[in-house]
């Protein structure tokens, strides 16, 4: 299996936590996995993006130019990464935050209400939770289980009720309760 | 010898340095290499060394410079302006005898340029880059894990020859995280013995001098020669690389760093569909593993070299096969990493082109 | 009948030095030797020599000896010091050396009030390299680059390094003094002694600029060279302490 993703959005909405934390569940799981943030000059302005590869195979280049998954968190991402996306692949979309829609038709649109789901959790900054919860559901690549067992890892500082909340997003995203 | 970690390749080679024993680190802010001085400014002090943030990287080199003069285990960072800046002390270094040991996390040049990954620094890098006759030991690593594994080796091979040694890699494997395990037991370096040139106390023996002149008409070459020898063990012992797939192949892409996992995923492809395509992967640039590529030149149809700089290893690869093979170049110059895509169709049209005229293409 | 007052100290190396007749490198040799000999650090001393005349310093001083590039002296200093906090650590620089080309590595080394002392020798020419403009050279003073006299309108002004490095929080001791004349090269020997107690004390960065003379390159006899030491360069470059810590207060 290979899949390559991009995720998008503002600087502050864990965009690179989220692909850091998508990496390390695919180690966890025994995938081969690479992760790369886009950095400097690109990171002004406020947006920030990142690839993960997690893959069966030894991962070649880092850079996810046709991603099989975009993850986009805020307005300007969408226009961003729409024609990179691979034909039959998938854009999950924060539709709390992104009003426009793609104009492709050859990919998957699946529409997440982030914002709103981590404001019912009172916890309005793991959005980004619920966008890695409709990925697990649509790609099958990870498990909600492997992404939250990977969350301590990650978020060393984290306490143990904001890891559960975060599981809470994530199952939410994905349509669980 | 450890877990399996999830590290960026920039921390990783400062967490490998410092398990290899360094304990003074120099560096300057320029990207893309700024989490190596980062991340040194908060471990050095947890295992007892220095951390200096200089102010350019002219200072940082000849603090470096200074700290490898007293047997210090010893190490700066930067990117390729920053590079450039350093050639200065470089040289001192390699003519005081010094094993230093210095990272490129190169970027797109000349000048400013930009801040992809870039490989336009390889002449720099092996034909010595600073004023004077002298070699630096050079390794290219191609994934996370040779981030964190090669600078034990670095710091070896340049205690061993009294070199300075580099670790020339690029932002996209500076930046990138990928798994790894340190494969060696940490250097505690109170256990090194310590050199018998080092500066420090004179107490009971004679004073020791470290520098890099000598006018006395003649003695300098004396030294140089002297020092030839060095490298010509260096040579003769120290060259690393890596095939793939090379023993029956009609092409073999040869490539180092980064450039090389995407050669890997046009191996792949070819494979697929059938062609023999191999990969030779110099992990030392110098010593360059001329007499094994001089060897592949007997058995194999091509090259095609693989870089993301105008068309510098090529040079080094036609001097190796001399003229046995041709030798095709796919140059992706100042921040373009090649797509395996890209690569497949170059394979093509070398083995096209046969025992004829090079074919030298970018994009 | 001849009688020998001081002895060779044993900080100096029993060889015989390259400087020209009239030069006060070997002075400010020997007096840094002899403050290194009272104080008893020789044996734990590393001296930095650097590009210019005193280039061969390293062959000179008794005691563990470094040289590197023009200008570099501060951060090789640096590099040491932090390696072997518990060594002495001086770095010996000309007037191009510290002010001109190592500029920024002298500035930065007071800055961050690295325990290392600077023995700086103000002689107001390039030796070396043959009598050309220093960042020093007084205005009309003739050199090899500026045949006419130093021109302000072409060549700028010289730089004062003491007053400069005193409006620095990390300058903990700087003086300025000369060896033209005997009462001076006391005086000097004094501020030496100050500086390397200071660093001993870990106080921070201590400087000892030294007005010194080169009738080398000034096509001047020695005893001219001190004249212009004592009536042209003590007008640009006063004597005295520009910073003592013991002064400061809040430090």
């Amino acid at each position: 299996m290979y899949q390559g993703i991009r995720i998008s959005g503002f600087g502050g909405q864990g965009i690179i936590s989220s692909g850091v934390l998508l990496a390390y569940a695919g180690m966890l799981d025994g995938k081969h996995v690479t992760f790369f943030p886009s950095y400097g000059a690109e990171m002004r302005g406020g947006t920030a993006n990142c690839s993960v590869v997690i893959s069966s195979d030894e991962v070649t280049t880092p850079v996810v130019s046709q991603p099989d998954t975009v993850i986009v968190m805020n307005e300007p991402s969408l226009a961003k990464f729409e024609p990179l996306v691979k034909p039959g692949g998938v854009m999950i979309i924060n539709e709390s935050l992104v009003k426009s829609r793609p104009k492709r038709t050859d990919i998957k649109v699946v529409l997440v209400a982030c914002n709103r789901i981590a404001d019912e959790l009172k916890a309005p900054k793991i959005a980004n939770m619920a966008a890695l919860g409709a990925f697990c559901k649509q790609t099958g690549a990870l498990s909600i289980e492997a992404i939250a067992k990977a969350m301590p890892k990650v978020f060393k500082r984290a306490k143990p009720e904001m890891l559960e909340l975060n599981v809470q997003a994530l199952r939410k995203g994905a349509g669980l309760n | 010898m450890s877990e399996k970690l999830l590290m960026k390749g920039n921390d990783a080679l400062a967490e490998g340095a410092v398990r290899a024993g360094c304990r003074f680190f120099a560096g300057y802010p320029i990207t893309p290499q700024n989490e190596v001085p980062e991340y040194m400014s908060w471990r050095q002090p947890q295992v007892g060394g220095a951390f200096v943030q200089a102010e350019s990287e002219v200072a940082a080199i000849n603090m470096l410079y200074g700290a490898a003069a007293t047997g210090t285990r010893s190490m700066t960072s930067s990117s390729s302006p920053g590079i450039s800046l350093k050639q200065e002390g470089i040289s001192y270094a390699a003519g005081a005898d010094l094993p230093i040991f210095f990272v490129n996390v190169a970027r797109g040049g000349p000048g400013l340029g930009n801040i992809s990954g870039a490989q336009g620094d390889y002449f720099q890098s092996v034909r010595g880059g600073g004023h004077g006759d002298y070699r630096t030991f050079v390794m290219a690593p191609y994934s996370v894990e040779e981030m964190g594994n090669f600078p034990l080796h670095c710091f070896e091979v340049a205690e061993k020859y009294r070199v300075p040694a580099m670790i020339l890699t690029d932002g996209v494997l500076g930046q990138m995280m990928e798994p790894l395990e340190f494969k060696f037991p940490e250097v505690d370096p109170k256990t090194l013995k310590e050199p018998d040139w080092a500066l420090g106390e004179c107490k009971g023996r004679k004073n020791r001098l470290v520098g890099s002149y000598d006018l006395v008409e003649g003695k300098l070459e004396h030294v140089t020669l002297a020092r030839a020898k060095r490298y010509a063990q260096i040579e003769a012992e120290e060259v690393l690389f890596e095939d793939r797939l090379c023993a029956d192949a009609d092409i073999v892409l040869v490539a180092y760093g980064i450039a090389a996992r995407a050669c890997s995923a046009a191996v792949k492809m070819a494979r697929a569909e059938g062609i023999k395509v191999g990969l030779f992967r110099p992990i030392t640039l110098w010593p360059f593993p001329k007499r094994q590529l001089r060897e592949l030149a007997d058995r194999v149809q091509a090259f095609l070299v693989v870089e993301m700089s105008l068309g510098q290893l090529v040079d080094d690869v036609r001097l190796a096969v001399e003229f046995e093979a041709p030798v095709h170049l796919h140059a992706r110059p100042s921040g373009v990493t090649p797509s395996g895509e890209e690569i497949l169709k170059k394979i093509k049209e070398a083995l096209k082109a046969g025992k004829g005229e090079p074919v030298c293409s970018s994009r | 009948m001849l009688q020998q007052m001081n002895k060779r100290p044993e900080s100096l190396v029993d060889v015989q030095m390259h400087y020209c007749p009239g030069c006060g490198h070997g002075v400010a040799h020997r007096l840094v030797a002899e403050v290194m000999d009272e104080l008893g650090i020789r044996e734990r001393t590393i001296g930095v020599a650097p590009v210019g005349c005193a280039v061969f310093a390293d062959h000179y001083f008794n005691c563990d000896m470094i040289q590197g590039p023009h200008g570099r002296g501060p951060a090789i200093a640096t590099g040491i010091k932090r390696s072997k906090p518990g060594c002495i650590v001086f770095s010996y620089q000309g007037d191009g050396d510290l002010a001109s080309i190592g500029m920024a590595e002298t500035v930065h080394v007071a800055g961050r009030s690295e325990n290392i002392t600077i023995v700086f020798i103000n002689n107001a020419i390039y030796g070396m390299t043959g009598g050309q403009m220093a960042p020093t050279t007084l205005l009309g003073q003739k050199a090899t680059t500026c045949p006419a006299g130093r021109d302000p309108k072409v060549n700028g002004y010289p730089m004062r390094m003491c007053e400069m490095l005193a409006t620095l929080d990390g300058a903990r001791y700087l003086e300025r003094t000369s060896v033209h004349n005997a009462a001076n090269v006391l005086k000097t020997k004094k501020a030496l002694k100050k500086a390397f107690q200071y660093q001993i004390e870990g106080r921070g960065f201590t400087m000892v600029e030294i007005l010194s003379t080169c009738p080398t390159n000034m096509g001047i006899t020695p005893l001219d060279a001190c004249k212009f030491v004592q009536d042209q360069m003590l007008k640009q470059y006063p004597l005295g302490v520009y910073k003592d810590i013991q002064n400061v207060s809040g430090n």
